[in-house]
C-alpha cells in the first residue's frame, strides 16, 4: 500500500487535484483510500457526488467510543473509499488535535488493514502545516509520498517551501519523502519553467503541470472529479497522466528548502517582478 | 543522601531544562484566590487530572477539604472546544451545589486550544444557566507561563475587572488591601493589625474561615469566611488600595486603580520590623489615624526580641527559596538581624524581581548569589560551593536539607509536612515573632545538638 499526502497552500486546489487523481487510480483498477484532514470535510465532495459524509469527530462525539468503520468509511466513486476526520467550526478548539484523532481513531478500527487490500490511501491535508496536528499524517510513516500542490505565484510557493521544511524535519527520523510538485496553473507568466526550477533547486521534479480549464469549474458543481463528469474532455486526460506519472514516480527526495532570498531571486529570474 | 547527584563543581548555565522547580502553577495561585471570595466554587475548565492535582496540593497544605469543579474535558472537548462542557457544567453547578460566585482559571489544554471563557460563560448567561444575582467571573491561567503566583495575580485581577464598580462621585473612608498569596493566618492577621489601628479595610481575597475552619463536627460545602460580593463591589469605592506584594497583587490594584480611580500604594509583604512598619504607617498616613500603643508594645516586643537574641544570628549563613514576594521581605529580614542570606533562589519569572532585593543586598556587604528564575538544584549547588547555617523554604527544601544536615525553617508555599501555618501568621510583629522563633529554635536545636559537653550551654 502506498501513503500518499497532498499539501499546499489554502485555496490552491488541493482537494480537487487529489480527488481527481484519485478517479484517475481508481478508473485504472486502484483501491483507493482518501482521508479529509480539512475540518471543513470537503476533500471526498467530489467523489461521492456531494456532502453526505459523517465525519470521523462528529461520530466520535455523537457516539462516544463505539464507533465502527461503516460509519465514517463511505463508497465513492469507482469503489473508492472516503472518510473525513471533520473538525471544530471555525474560531473554536483545536482542529490539529482533530487529525491526531481521527488518524488514531481510524487505525485503531482497522482502516488500514490487509484485508482492506488498498492500493493506495490518500491524505488531503489543510493549507499550511501551522501545527503538530497538520503534520499528524506525516508523522511516524503515516504517509511516506508527499506531493505538493502550488502554482506560480508567490505565496502559493513560499508556502510550498514552507511545507518542505516540515518534511526536512520528519524526513530526518523517518520515512517521509517528497515526490514531487503539482503546478495547478493560475496562468502566471512562465509559470511551467519557474517552477520546473524551482522544484529542481528543492531537490525534487514538477512531476505534472495541469493547466487551467473552466471544465473542473463545471464538474465540481455537479458535485463530480472531471473524470466522471465528462469522461473525454482533455482535462481529464490531464488527471489521468497526473495519477499515471504519480503511479509510476521512482523519485522520492528529502528536500532542501530555499532560503526566502533565493526564493525571492526565483520570481525576480523569471520575470514577475515585470 | 536523595539527592546524591548534585555535584559542587561546574554550575552549567541551563535554558531548557529546570530540576526542582521553585514553583508550581497558575491555576492553584488562581484556585486558592478564589477560594476567598465567599460562597464561591472554584472551576477549573480543562481535564479533571488538573483539578484533582490543584484540590489536592491545596488541601496538603491547608489540611482541609478542597472544593472545585472541572469542566472533565475528553478527546471530543479537546478538538471541538470545552463550550459545550462548561455551559452543562455551570449550570449542574448551581442547580446541585448553588454557590454565589463561580469563578473559572483555565488551564493548559483549554488555553492551548484557545477557548474564550468570557464568551461562554456570555453564552450560559443568555441560555439561562446562570441564575439572577449570581456571578461568573474568569481568567486565564496557562500554566506554562509564570507560576501559581501569577496564577493568583490574575484571578485577584479578575475579580476587580469583573466587580469593581465606582457607583459615586466621592471615595469611602475605605482601605482596600489585597493580602497576596500568604495563608489564612496571615490574611487574619492583616485584618487584625487594621482592626487595631481603626482602620475600615476590604481585604480580598480572605481566605481566613475558608481554609483553617474548626472542627464542629458539620461539613460546610462553603465556609463562613471569604469576602462577599457587595464588598468587592465596593472596592470601587474605597478611597486607597494597598497592595501587598507586586508580583502576587501589584495587578489587580492597578488595575483598580484605571476603573475606579482608586489609588494604588505598592508595598512589599509584611514581613519582618521594616515591612511590618511601612504597611503600618502607609495604612495609618492613607486612613488619617493614629497608630495605637497595642502596636508600640507589638513592636517594641518583636524589637527586643531581636536585639536579645542577636549573637544568634549574627553573621549566620541563609539559604532561601520560595515566591518573590515573601522572599523580598524575608530576606530584608534576615538582613535587619544581621544574617547573611547568601543564596536567593525564586521559580517565578520576572524582570522587575531581581531589582527588588538590592537594597537589602547592599547591605550583606559581601557579593550574593540570586536567581530569578531559580530552581532548588541551582540553590543546592551553590550550598554545596558554600555551605550555610539555615534553609528558608517551602516543604520541597527538606531534601536539600536532610542531604547537607542543615536545619529547615519551613516558610512559603506550600507546608506539606508541618502544621500551624494555618493559625499562626508570618505577617506583621507577631508574625515576624513566630518566624525569629523557629529561626533562633531551628539554630539553638543544633547547637545544643553538635555542642561539645564542655560547652553544652543551660542557659542560651
Amino acid at each position: 500500500m502506498r501513503k500518499v499526502a497532498i499539501y499546499g497552500k489554502g485555496g490552491i486546489g488541493k482537494s480537487t487535484t487529489t480527488q481527481n487523481t484519485v478517479a484517475g487510480l481508481a478508473e485504472a483498477g486502484k483501491k483507493v483510500m482518501v482521508v479529509g484532514c480539512d475540518p471543513k470535510a470537503d476533500s471526498t465532495r467530489l467523489l461521492l457526488g456531494g456532502l453526505v459524509q459523517n465525519t470521523v469527530l462528529d461520530t466520535l462525539r455523537e457516539e462516544g467510543e463505539d464507533v465502527e468503520l461503516d460509519d465514517v468509511l463511505k463508497v465513492g466513486f469507482k469503489n473508492t473509499s472516503c472518510t473525513e476526520s471533520g473538525g471544530p467550526e471555525p474560531g473554536v478548539g483545536c482542529a490539529g488535535r482533530g487529525i491526531i484523532t481521527s488518524i488514531n481513531l481510524l487505525e485503531q478500527l482497522g482502516a488500514y488493514d490487509d484485508d482492506k487490500k488498498l492500493d493506495y490511501v490518500f491524505y488531503d491535508v489543510l493549507g499550511d502545516v501551522v501545527c503538530g496536528g497538520f503534520a499528524m499524517p506525516i508523522r511516524d510513516g503515516k504517509a511516506e509520498e508527499i506531493y505538493i500542490v502550488c502554482s506560480g505565484e508567490m505565496m502559493a510557493m513560499y508556502a510550498a517551501n514552507n511545507i518542505c521544511k516540515g518534511i526536512m524535519k520528519f524526513a530526518e527520523s523517518g520515512t517521509v519523502r517528497l515526490g514531487g510538485l503539482i503546478c495547478n496553473s493560475r496562468n502566471v507568466d512562465n509559470e511551467r519553467e519557474m517552477i520546473e526550477e524551482f522544484a529542481r533547486q528543492l531537490g525534487t521534479q514538477m512531476i505534472h503541470f495541469v493547466p487551467r480549464e473552466n471544465q473542473v469549474q463545471r464538474a465540481e458543481i455537479n458535485r463530480k472529479t472531471v473524470i466522471e463528469f465528462s469522461p473525454e474532455h482533455s482535462q481529464a486526460d490531464e488527471y489521468r497522466a497526473l495519477s499515471q506519472k504519480i503511479d509510476q514516480n521512482k523519485m522520492f527526495v528529502v528536500p532542501t528548502p530555499l532560503p526566502i532570498d533565493a526564493l525571492e531571486k526565483l520570481l525576480i529570474d523569471f520575470g514577475i517582478a515585470n | 543522601m536523595l539527592l546524591r547527584h548534585t555535584t559542587a563543581e561546574s554550575i552549567v548555565e541551563r535554558e531548557a531544562l529546570t530540576i526542582n522547580p521553585a514553583k508550581t502553577c497558575q491555576p492553584i495561585g488562581a484556585m486558592y484566590a478564589a477560594l476567598g471570595i465567599h460562597k464561591c466554587l472554584p472551576h477549573s475548565h480543562g481535564s479533571q487530572g488538573c483539578c484533582s492535582y490543584h484540590r489536592s496540593m491545596l488541601t496538603r497544605h491547608f489540611k482541609e477539604p478542597v472544593m472545585a469543579a472541572t469542566s472533565a474535558f475528553t478527546e471530543g472537548a479537546s478538538v471541538f472546544g470545552g463550550q459545550a462542557n462548561l455551559v452543562e457544567a455551570l449550570g449542574n453547578i448551581f442547580t446541585i451545589y448553588n454557590p454565589d460566585v463561580v469563578a473559572i482559571h483555565t488551564t493548559c489544554l483549554s488555553e492551548t486550544i484557545g477557548d474564550d471563557c468570557g464568551q461562554i460563560a456570555s453564552k450560559a448567561q443568555e441560555s439561562g444557566k446562570i441564575p439572577a444575582g449570581k456571578v461568573v467571573i474568569n481568567t486565564s491561567t496557562p500554566s506554562y507561563v509564570g507560576s501559581h503566583i501569577t496564577g493568583f495575580s490574575n484571578m485577584v485581577k479578575s475579580m476587580v475587572t469583573s466587580l469593581s464598580e465606582s457607583t459615586k462621585p466621592g471615595k469611602d473612608n475605605v482601605v482596600n488591601i489585597i493580602p497576596g498569596f500568604v495563608d489564612p493566618s496571615d490574611m487574619e492577621e492583616i485584618k487584625r493589625l487594621a482592626g487595631e489601628l481603626g482602620v475600615k479595610t476590604i481585604l480580598f481575597p480572605d481566605t481566613s474561615n475558608v481554609v483553617n475552619t474548626p472542627m464542629t463536627g458539620k461539613f460546610h460545602m462553603y465556609p463562613a469566611g471569604g469576602t462577599t460580593i457587595e464588598d468587592l463591589k465596593a472596592t470601587g469605592d474605597s478611597k486607597a488600595t494597598l497592595a501587598l506584594g507586586p508580583s502576587a497583587s501589584g495587578a489587580a490594584a492597578k488595575a483598580l486603580d484605571t476603573k475606579c480611580k482608586v489609588p494604588c500604594f505598592d508595598l512589599e509583604l509584611p514581613i519582618g520590623l521594616q515591612a511590618t512598619d511601612r504597611f503600618i504607617d502607609t495604612l495609618r498616613r492613607v486612613a488619617g489615624v493614629t497608630v495605637p500603643e497595642s502596636l508600640n508594645r507589638e513592636r517594641g516586643q518583636l524589637l527586643d526580641m531581636m536585639t536579645d537574641m542577636h549573637q544568634y544570628t549574627y553573621g549566620r549563613k541563609v539559604a532561601i527559596a520560595g515566591d518573590p514576594d515573601h522572599l523580598v521581605s524575608l530576606v530584608e529580614f534576615l538582613v535587619s538581624l544581621d544574617m547573611k542570606p547568601i543564596h536567593i533562589v525564586t521559580g517565578t519569572p520576572g524582570k522587575k524581581i531581581a531589582p527588588r532585593f538590592q537594597a537589602s543586598l547592599d547591605k550583606v556587604g559581601r557579593p550574593v548569589n540570586l536567581k530569578v528564575p531559580g530552581d532548588l538544584f541551582h540553590l543546592h549547588q551553590w550550598i554545596k560551593q558554600e555551605p550555610v547555617d539555615l534553609i528558608l523554604g517551602n516543604t520541597h527544601c527538606k531534601y536539600i536539607a536532610r542531604d547537607e544536615k542543615t536545619p529547615l525553617v519551613r516558610v512559603g508555599f506550600p507546608i506539606i509536612d508541618r502544621v500551624g501555618h494555618q493559625y499562626m501568621p508570618t505577617l506583621g510583629y507577631k508574625g515576624a515573632i513566630r518566624l525569629l522563633e523557629k529561626i533562633l529554635g531551628a539554630i539553638m536545636d543544633r547547637q545544643d545538638a553538635e555542642a561539645p559537653e564542655e560547652s553544652f550551654e543551660l542557659v542560651m
